[in-house]
């Protein structure tokens, strides 16, 4: 952290949707730099400053909740926890995350996406009498280390950087992209839900789905929570291929 | 107007909210779920340390029941809770943590055999039963006799919620995102739904229910500096209070945590300290042991607040820019366990501190966390006063909490009233029919347009961010953790002064859809009367009672004050709630008032206290043979929902 007062040069995108007439175009705002600013505190001093219009979205401002992705320099990231000081220049070009409907500004629907993607992979588990088993009784033991693995697999906060960052969802809309995999994976690991491959081939094994990734792992290099992307799309394909 | 109909609308889409949709679902209510933005994200997704459930099956829960968890939470509330709902919540507790498992939360898990664990600075072996290998494990918290805190690493709320979020789309239940409740229907001391505003198009609805639930999360954001996340601005308790016939309980009953990282104010999990994290000063000395020689760091969070910022008046605060701090040291726990159990905590010192935590103290001081008032209900969750409005999590005050909420009960109440509370709904949508006059909805629609047009044309006036800051500067200042009635005579005052300028607010983005300053400018006012509850009710309340500490007045006063604060707010221009207070009932306590244990006990005693505690050594001796439940029968008998009845079972002693 520097402890020299600085000028921050934002360069926002700014498109209101809902109002007739308006256009998408960048606009400059200029912010005095504190210690320990980040994005959300620098977006929220616009805001209150300088113009009152200005959308985007945070809630948990830690990094936890998944809320703020953008694009920050050409690249989808976390901006609540993206330091101002980590820009040597002070120059920040902030867009929204391609991929998702816009809502207006920095602001995009990545909530309709992630529900639409929960329906399609069925996320949750799949087990008929989860709704009859009596509650009183000591729950169903599970392996400890399979306990911690699915953990590390449901780490994902649902942001859509790995979407944004796929260029395979550019090409095909309806690309289920990482986020999509990843959830995969976490369930066809947990011996709670169970679906056999056979059934998860019917969910992802076209091109669409876990055939279609070209590999270029945008999702890999730009996930906020460090998944293992890489891994778990080889590794679903492998056993996908296995089916038939 | 636009009106959607539906039996049960829940407002807000955390762990309390879906839970109650999804019991009201499955009872074969319809149901929609308000939310201000993705479910998924909720502030309920920030709980990192974990849910309190006296499960036993970690060595170190060895011996727990529901008897010990009630009694920690009676203690931890400073006898201010309701213990008719601490009964139902402990009994309730364990079916919740196995329901969610069956859900799919992937809860850490005990391993048989021997582990390392710090337990009072020092290393411990200690060695986990072969029989209980695989089932749910558990680790230690403040203010508990036991390890009972239930966890997946240190992301609990977001496994919790991320496990609840995906029943309720299993179950295709409807969450309306990006809608904002901003006034509620009511007529003769019913309510039926509410006026919501699309956050997108800025239109108008009118969602007309049977059942209304509010579980809209706590009210952090009234402190400039909190740690809960942007949306708990309590907007969801706001507009209960402002139908004028609803009460909220408890208001000034505030909980600050010890450990929120400076300056920003993200928490660090209780967990750093519940894995054996300790409090370091300015010259690196543990100061905790000598203020509290018992539960040293692991006091509860009240007592750990006040305690760090004691030691701090004294000049032990390590100084910097932004005030004083102390040290959170977890380096002794070693980096497989961070990397492991800690790994949120990791990322947060290094995204917004640019540390390493396993090599560095993270810099923390006590900060605002937890709301423990909230909308009065009784046991069934149903306001008191509103008949069809219901209220669960932190939005409520059920009252689980009293005066000072347990660290990890907060994420088990959401659960846990999310199904009891869903069931009394489920049943108010039985027993009742729609019966709502066009007229009335139209009344409240037309109003709520008028308050808009109203901010939309004025050409000068209040700048809601300003008023909004200048709010947040007078609840830290003068609302905090310690309190006085000078400080607090002026909070008052201050607060009546904004309340008249919240009047006139006037925007400069004058657009009527997607607009945050227009969201802004319907919140602040709002929220101004909230913190207005909260300063006057700690204001009035000469007493100190668990989160709620006063400087001049510093005994617990059971004799005067063991009552809950009641505030409606009945008249509209006016510039203050209106007061009263509901008794507690020594007389049917199961545990009557005494020390908590921690410091002096000056206690004033209610005089009840000794006639309760004479009664229930009489009806031990006369019921020598009766077991734990049959006992509590004879003490406080209180109706469970036949679905939650049941006892629970745990390795070694069965259903015992």
């Amino acid at each position: 952290m520097s402890d020299q007062e600085r000028i921050l040069k934002f360069q926002i995108f700014r498109y209101n949707p809902q109002k007739p007439g308006d256009k998408p175009r960048m606009v400059t705002y200029e912010v005095k730099e504190a210690t320990g600013m980040t994005i959300f505190i620098a977006l929220n001093d616009i805001r209150e400053q300088q113009d009152p219009s200005l959308q985007f979205d945070f809630v948990c401002r830690a990094g936890i909740c998944g809320s703020c992705a953008m694009v920050v320099n050409g690249k989808p990231t976390l901006a609540c926890r993206t330091m101002t000081s980590t820009f040597e220049d002070g120059e920040i070009k902030l867009l929204p995350l391609p991929g998702f409907e816009l809502i207006g500004d920095l602001s995009v629907n990545t909530g309709k996406f992630m529900r639409a993607m929960s329906e399609r992979v069925e996320s949750w588990i799949h087990e008929k009498s989860s709704d009859e088993i009596s509650f009183e009784k000591l729950e169903e033991r599970m392996d400890p280390d399979v306990a911690d693995e699915i953990y590390e697999l449901e780490r994902c906060v649902e942001c859509g950087c790995c979407v944004s960052a796929c260029a395979t969802k550019r090409m095909r809309p309806d690309f289920l992209s990482a986020v999509g995999f990843m959830r995969l994976a976490r369930y066809s690991l947990d011996p709670r839900d169970k679906r056999s491959d056979e059934e998860f081939y019917e969910i992802m094994g076209d091109d669409d789905g876990v055939f279609g990734c070209m590999t270029l792992l945008g999702c890999e290099d730009y996930c906020p929570k460090d998944l293992p992307h890489q891994t778990q799309i080889a590794y679903l394909r492998r056993k996908m291929a296995l089916i038939k | 107007m636009k009106v959607i109909y539906t039996d049960s609308l829940v407002i807000g889409g955390g762990l309390a909210g879906l839970r109650v949709a999804i019991a009201a679902t499955q009872r074969g209510y319809d149901t929609i779920v308000l939310s201000l933005i993705p479910a998924k994200r909720s502030h309920s997704a920030a709980a990192q340390g974990g849910m309190q459930a006296s499960l036993g099956a970690c060595i170190k829960g060895d011996g727990d029941d529901e008897e010990v968890h009630f009694g920690d939470t009676v203690r931890g509330s400073d006898w201010g809770c309701d213990q008719d709902v601490a009964r139902m919540f402990v009994n309730t507790a364990p079916k919740a943590i196995r329901q969610l498992s069956a859900w799919g939360v992937p809860w850490s898990r005990v391993t048989k055999g021997d582990r390392d664990v710090i337990i009072n600075g020092e290393k411990v072996t200690i060695t986990e039963k072969q029989e209980a290998h695989g089932l749910i494990s558990s680790r230690d918290f403040g203010g508990t006799k036991k390890w009972r805190t239930c966890f997946t690493s240190d992301g609990t709320g977001h496994t919790m919620l991320y496990a609840m979020d995906n029943k309720a789309i299993q179950l295709g239940i409807q969450v309306h995102e990006r809608k904002e409740a901003i006034a509620l229907i009511h007529e003769d001391g019913v309510c039926y739904g509410a006026i919501v505003r699309d956050l997108i198009t800025g239109e108008l609805i009118a969602y007309v229910a049977k059942a209304t639930t509010i579980a809209t999360g706590g009210y952090g954001r009234l402190y400039a500096i909190t740690t809960n996340s942007v949306v708990s601005e309590g907007i969801g308790t706001a507009i209960a209070l402002e139908t004028g016939v609803a009460t909220l309980g408890n208001m000034e009953a505030v909980q600050f945590h010890p450990t929120a990282i400076v300056p920003v104010g993200i928490l660090t999990t209780e967990g750093c300290r519940g894995d054996g994290g300790l409090l370091l000063d300015k010259d690196g000395y543990r100061f905790m042991p000598d203020y509290e020689p018992g539960k040293k760091e692991l006091a509860s969070r009240d007592v750990v607040s006040r305690r760090i910022l004691e030691h701090m008046r004294k000049g032990k605060g390590v100084a910097s820019r932004y005030g004083d701090h102390i040290w959170l040291d977890i380096t002794l726990l070693g980096r497989p366990h961070i990397e492991k159990n800690l790994r949120e905590v990791k990322e947060i010192c290094e995204y917004f501190l640019g540390i390493d935590p396993a090599k560095e103290y993270i810099p923390v001081r006590p900060t605002q966390h937890y709301s423990m008032g909230g909308i009065r209900t009784k046991a069934t969750g149903e306001s008191q006063t509103l008949k069809g409005l219901f209220s669960a999590g932190e939005a409520a005050c059920w009252d689980l909490h009293g005066f000072n909420r347990l660290g990890g009960n907060s994420v088990a109440e959401t659960v846990v009233a999310g199904m009891i509370v869903g069931e009394f709904v489920a049943d108010y949508c039985f027993q009742n029919s729609l019966d709502v006059k066009g007229s009335t909805v139209e009344y409240f629609m037309k109003k709520e347009e008028n308050k808009i047009t109203d901010l939309l044309v004025r050409d000068f006036g209040e700048n809601p961010f300003e008023l909004k800051a200048e709010m947040q500067k007078i609840m830290m200042d003068d609302v905090g953790i310690f309190r006085n009635a000078k400080d607090l005579e002026k909070a008052v005052e201050e607060l009546k002064i904004l309340n008249q300028r919240a009047k006139n607010i006037a925007l400069r983005n004058r657009v009527s859809s997607s607009n945050p300053e227009l969201v802004e400018a319907i919140r602040v006012p709002k929220m101004i009367k909230l913190a207005q509850c909260v300063a006057y009710g700690a204001m009035l309340r000469t007493e100190s009672r668990g989160g709620h500490a006063r400087e001049d007045y510093p005994e617990r006063n059971d004799k005067d004050w063991l009552k809950r604060t009641l505030t409606s707010w009945k008249d509209d221009s006016a510039d203050l709630p209106e007061v009263t207070y509901e008794e507690l009932d020594i007389m049917k306590m199961e545990l009557p008032p005494a020390s908590r244990g921690y410091g002096v006990d000056n206690t004033v005693h209610h005089p009840d206290t000794a006639k309760r505690e004479q009664e229930i050594e009489e009806i031990k001796k006369n019921n020598p043979d009766v077991d734990r439940f049959e006992l509590q029968k004879l003490l406080n008998p209180i109706p469970i929902p036949e679905k939650f009845k049941g006892k629970n079972e745990r390795i070694g002693r069965g259903f015992k």
